[in-house]
């Protein structure tokens, strides 16, 4: 008898068990509140990424196309995988003398593993990490960028 | 794996009921790309063979030729849902080697970080446990509950998953303003969501039946075959090296090392959900007292170790995980090794499956907690 009861008691128990779960997943349903999946292709214009995330490295230009970039290499000798080119040429300044500056900072963005060290590594502030997080391209050539923007030259008062 | 080749090889030993079934290298149960070639009688599992290496990177190889701050990002990519304890363990190596004291600062926010990290990995962990088994709400969440987390991390360190956020000599950045209110208001949050965790699946009476008693590994066999982390604490094994060879602020910190003496599937399951209890109190004792400090103190711009072989474990979110490094005195390690938790933790699984159904190969599979970059790398 004992016996008996014991299992039903447990078949029972079991039964509770379910219900129990059951009853969570139920009270999430009937509560839309408590929803927390988004719709993400249409919540892209408020979508916004934390300051420090780090989508891709960019190097700002303020509005006369000047940016900070020196030509010193350091970024790309701080880079594990060779993400950062730096080409530069040599010019005549005004007072004759010959300088070496950037003439393009060539950036693979498809080998790029975002690890924030050629940001670090800068000593003149030029690069930065950019906030996109989109970056699906159709051709892969499309993932090489220069950097510096055409025709842009270095802000003054940036020491090498 | 012999045995197989020699059964294809001479066609007289194949015996009618004896049969090979392929799991993976793509199937979801593995959790990335292993495959396990199960030798099969009926429905019952004889022996399995895993074959690993689909995924192997070559990063040991890779960080011969890097420099020290170089490497470390390497680290995310092997066990990616303990990302952070991999780089700390580099870091730690490191700093040992040069005998560089990091500020007490950075020891806390290291250590806070750790547990958050380790809570967010069993999350994914349970997650992908019931799905396993057949319980697809668990996934979800599951993951709702890591992303709070994640989103700490991504304020913080600027990255979700690969963080690169320890460098030698402290943490790339300070943490963010907002950080220690998202910690509180996390464990707030989690401490009310952890017991759903219990009534969905540890309570429930279907998952109790399947998982009780079933691939029971013994204290023995775990030593054996040192496996470590709540897979081996499970078998009674005490092996947990916050415990037992502290480091950054774990010595200051009151805890429990979680241990069981069953060693069956049930019970792997029920110490992680333990250990994520365990872990909101680390935190709550660390977050308030986060001493004022630096982040990191000042290297040289290029770190050489001296000559001589260092080693350095930490406790991932599997088990203890080594960095060995043979160093000649350049900028570049000679030879780096990592010892990681999940290579040993697989290679037992033959031991437990033994005489089980081809389903409960799943679940046992899973309550080993396996993340194929970290046994691959
Ligand atoms: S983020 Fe890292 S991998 Fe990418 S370019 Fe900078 S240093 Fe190279
Ligand atoms: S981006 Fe910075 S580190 Fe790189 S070349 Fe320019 S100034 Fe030097």
């Amino acid at each position: 008898m004992k016996a008996l009861f014991n299992y039903i008691k447990e078949v029972l128990g079991g039964f509770y068990t379910l219900l129990q779960g059951l009853g969570v997943t139920g009270k999430y349903l009937f509560t839309p509140w408590n929803y927390v999946t988004q719709s993400y292709p249409e919540n892209r214009e408020k979508l916004q990424m934390f300051e420090r995330f780090r989508g891709e490295v960019i190097m700002p230009h303020n509005e006369n196309n000047e940016h900070k970039c020196t030509g010193c290499g350091l970024c790309e000798l701080a880079c594990p995988n060779g993400s950062i080119e730096i080409i530069s040429k040599s010019i005549l300044t005004e007072d004759g003398k010959k300088k070496r500056i950037i003439d393009k900072h060539i950036y693979h963005l498809g080998m790029c593993t975002l690890c924030n060290l050629c940001v670090r590594a800068c000593p003149s502030d030029a690069i930065i990490m950019g906030q996109k997080y989109e970056h699906a391209v159709y051709n892969r050539s499309n993932l090489t960028k220069v950097l510096n923007k055409p025709g842009s030259k270095i802000m003054e008062g940036i020491k090498e | 794996m012999a045995e197989y080749r020699e059964i294809i090889f001479n066609s007289d030993k194949i015996q009618t009921d004896d049969y090979f079934v392929n799991i993976g290298p793509q199937h979801p149960s593995t959790h990335g790309a292993l495959r396990i070639v199960a030798k099969l009688e009926g429905e019952i599992v004889q022996s399995i063979d895993p074959v690993i290496g689909y995924i192997h990177s070559g990063i040991e190889k890779m960080c011969e030729s890097l420099s020290y701050p170089q490497l470390i990002h390497l680290t995310d990519r092997m066990d990616y849902l303990s990302a952070h304890m991999n780089n700390e363990a580099v870091c730690l190596c490191i700093e040992n080697a040069l005998q560089v004291e990091v500020p007490e600062r950075v020891k806390y926010i290291r250590t806070i970080m750790d547990e958050l990290t380790r809570i967010a990995s069993h999350q994914l962990w349970w997650c992908a446990t019931g799905m396993d088994m057949g319980a697809m709400t668990t996934f979800f969440y599951g993951l709702r509950d890591r992303e709070p987390i994640l989103d700490i991390f991504e304020e913080t360190c600027g990255a979700r998953m690969t963080f690169n956020y320890n460098v030698p000599g402290g943490l790339m950045f300070d943490i963010h303003p907002n950080f220690q209110k998202r910690v509180k208001d996390f464990i707030r949050y989690f401490r009310k969501k952890l017991p759903e965790y219990d009534t969905l699946l540890s309570g429930n009476v279907i998952f109790k039946e399947r998982t009780k008693g079933l691939g029971v590994l013994s204290k023995e066999e775990a030593i054996a075959w040192g496996v470590t982390g709540p897979s081996g604490r499970a078998s009674g094994y005490s092996c947990d090296v916050r415990k037992l060879h502290p480091y950054s602020a774990y010595p200051y910190v009151k805890f429990e090392e979680k241990l069981a003496t069953d060693g069956d599937t049930f019970w792997r399951y029920q110490l992680r959900i333990e250990e994520m209890w365990e872990s909101m109190k680390i935190i709550e004792q660390l977050i308030d007292n986060i001493p004022e400090g630096d982040f990191a103190v000042k290297m040289k711009g290029v770190i050489k170790l001296p000559e001589g072989e260092f080693y350095q474990r930490v406790e991932s979110a599997r088990g203890e995980f080594g960095v060995f490094i043979v160093s000649d005195g350049k900028k570049n390690p000679y030879r780096l090794k990592f010892r990681s938790p999940g290579f040993s933790n697989l290679f037992v699984l033959n031991e437990l499956v033994k005489g089980v159904k081809i389903a409960d190969l799943v679940a046992i599979m899973a309550t080993l907690d396996l993340v194929i970059p970290d046994i691959d790398r």
